[in-house]
């Protein structure tokens, strides 16, 4: 435990992230008192509450990072028992369902959690799209209520695969035995988050310098297509510069980084799809200026797992 | 009755508050010592605790439930949980249709109303059930008259309504085990009897003002 300190690299990464969250608190600052209008006004106080919350975030996640594989695990397994929380509360359910959200919540969420713990890759891989999957709408059919039973059981299974499976592959990062890069496990994870949360960052930045045209309005009023290419390029540089914390070349960090930049994209428009389907803004409340969990880790959703399997099929031996 | 609160008390009002992640609005009122008559929607055996948790503990201390006898005094371990954990003033439930005049109706009713009354004495405040049992949560069912009858008797006291939502998706009525979905709850301005306001008229106003405390519509 506590041995991450001595990870030099690592500690690179937290200085880094260290010092953006200075520089923006700065920047906040300075904008604050050179505001004029009311909308401006608006969009800076939501700037600063987002950025108050990245401090509480980011030091969250880098102690549980430090603690090590079990801090790792126990902080994105409360994120998904958190996210999935926000998913269901909002996801039209019945009364013949509650069963089935209570395996969904108690056994198969932790479930998946433990796999990792027990490093049992096999299992972890097959847990949640095969016998979750089976036995969602098995248990629902128990129930005997039928009113709309494929739209329930696919709620419930979509909600299972997004917050627990797709976001379990994020800390599975630390079960690879990437070859020369063993006990760095860590960096790779906080590279991804960093990459990941940092595309999402730079295209509202972006978005909010230059944007004009939007992707989908429909969907997600904020997307521009600048903010999408400006925060996608950005983010890909600023992977590729940290090529020396992962066990790729620049040329392929930037590769990888491209992709968890794509993904979260896909992931931040998905999920707004399903919020303005239900007709909402938000999933929650929870992170001052944010929304909820859900919100917040959406692109992680669809960037975790599909990194995952590059790495594992690249560069695990 | 005492001041203080159980331990016990105070346990399973984190616990149902941790299960209920409720978020908490005073929209139309705020928190207050004086005397009040909180009435809701009743949808869970979560409810009461979820509602008195969010008081703050001062008032919470001097904030009581009426309950059904019947269900409560069951085993030995709901009446224990009724009478000396959350010092529930238990009440007889359909006393009064199981009267075999309307003169007995009559004076049953006013036996319970005056039960409440007493318990409520100087200083404590009430949680009130009106629809009387716990409802699938699709609407707020019809409102019994022991609230009209208590507003008449105790025109003192502030009458809160109040709204939780979605506890009947987190433990319904049947089910043990809970699922820890977000719930809300809403208090509402307070209201009044009106002098001369008739019976129907008021339980209806009043149930009208727990149902327009509702946010989102349900499943």
């Amino acid at each position: 435990m506590l041995e991450a300190i001595h990870d030099q690299k690592l500690m690179w990464l937290c200085g880094g992230v260290l010092c953006l969250l200075v520089v923006s608190t700065v920047i906040g600052g300075i904008l604050k008192n050179r505001r004029k209008t009311d909308a401006s006004r608006s969009t800076i106080d939501n700037l600063n509450a987002r950025i108050r919350a990245w401090w509480k975030m980011c030091a969250i996640f880098a102690v549980s990072i430090l603690i090590g594989r079990v801090g790792s695990l126990v902080l994105f397994g409360l994120i998904s028992f958190l996210a999935m929380r926000e998913y269901m509360t909002l996801v039209p359910t019945r009364r013949g369902d509650h069963r089935t959200l209570f395996w969904s919540f108690f056994v198969i969420m932790p479930l998946q959690y433990y796999l990792l713990g027990i490093q049992w890759y096999g299992f972890f891989a097959i847990m949640i799209p095969v016998l979750a999957f089976v036995f969602v709408p098995t248990r629902i059919a128990i129930s005997g209520d039928t009113e709309h039973f494929l739209e329930r059981a696919a709620k419930i299974q979509f909600g299972i695969m997004v917050c627990a499976y797709c976001l379990s592959h994020a800390p599975a990062l630390l079960l690879l035995n990437i070859s020369g890069f063993e006990g760095h496990d860590a960096q790779l994870l906080l590279y991804l988050v960093i990459v990941d949360q940092m595309s999402d960052v730079l295209q509202y930045v972006w978005g909010k310098l230059i944007g004009r045209h939007k992707i989908a309005w429909r969907v997600s009023p904020n997307k521009t297509w600048e903010g999408f290419v400006g925060g996608v390029l950005s983010a890909t540089a600023l992977g590729a510069a940290l090529w020396w914390a992962t066990p790729f070349t620049p040329l392929q960090s930037a590769g990888m980084s491209f992709t968890i930049c794509i993904l979260g994209f896909c992931g931040g428009l998905v999920m707004s799809a399903i919020k303005r389907d239900i007709g909402i803004k938000d999933f929650g409340v929870v992170i001052e200026g944010h929304g909820g969990i859900l919100d917040r880790i959406d692109s992680l959703c669809f960037a975790a797992p599909i990194f995952f399997h590059l790495v594992r099929y690249y560069f695990v031996p | 009755m005492s001041d203080g609160i159980h331990p016990i008390a105070s346990l399973l009002a984190a616990v149902a508050r941790g299960i209920s992640g409720v978020q908490v609005q005073w929209a139309g009122c705020q928190p207050d010592e004086k005397q009040r008559i909180y009435f809701t929607n009743h949808t869970s055996h979560l409810d009461f605790v979820v509602l008195w948790s969010a008081l703050p503990p001062e008032i919470r201390a001097r904030t009581r439930p009426i309950a059904a006898q019947d269900y409560w005094e069951e085993s030995p371990l709901r009446r224990y949980l009724a009478l000396n954990v959350f010092q529930a003033v238990l009440i007889q439930r359909g006393a009064m249709a199981q009267a075999k005049s309307p003169e007995e109706a009559h004076l049953v009713g006013r036996h319970l109303v005056e039960q409440m009354a007493l318990a409520m004495g100087e200083k404590n405040s009430l949680i009130l059930f009106p629809e009387g049992t716990r409802g699938t949560g699709e609407r707020v069912g019809p409102f019994r008259g022991g609230l009209y009858h208590l507003a008449l008797r105790r025109p003192d006291v502030e009458l809160v309504p109040a709204h939780l939502e979605n506890m009947n998706r987190i433990l319904p009525k049947g089910e043990v085990l809970p699922v820890p979905m977000l719930s809300l709850l809403t208090f509402g301005k307070p209201l009044q009897l009106e002098h001369g306001e008739e019976k129907d008229v008021f339980l209806e106003r009043a149930r009208e003002a727990v149902s327009s405390l509702r946010r989102i519509g349900s499943a």
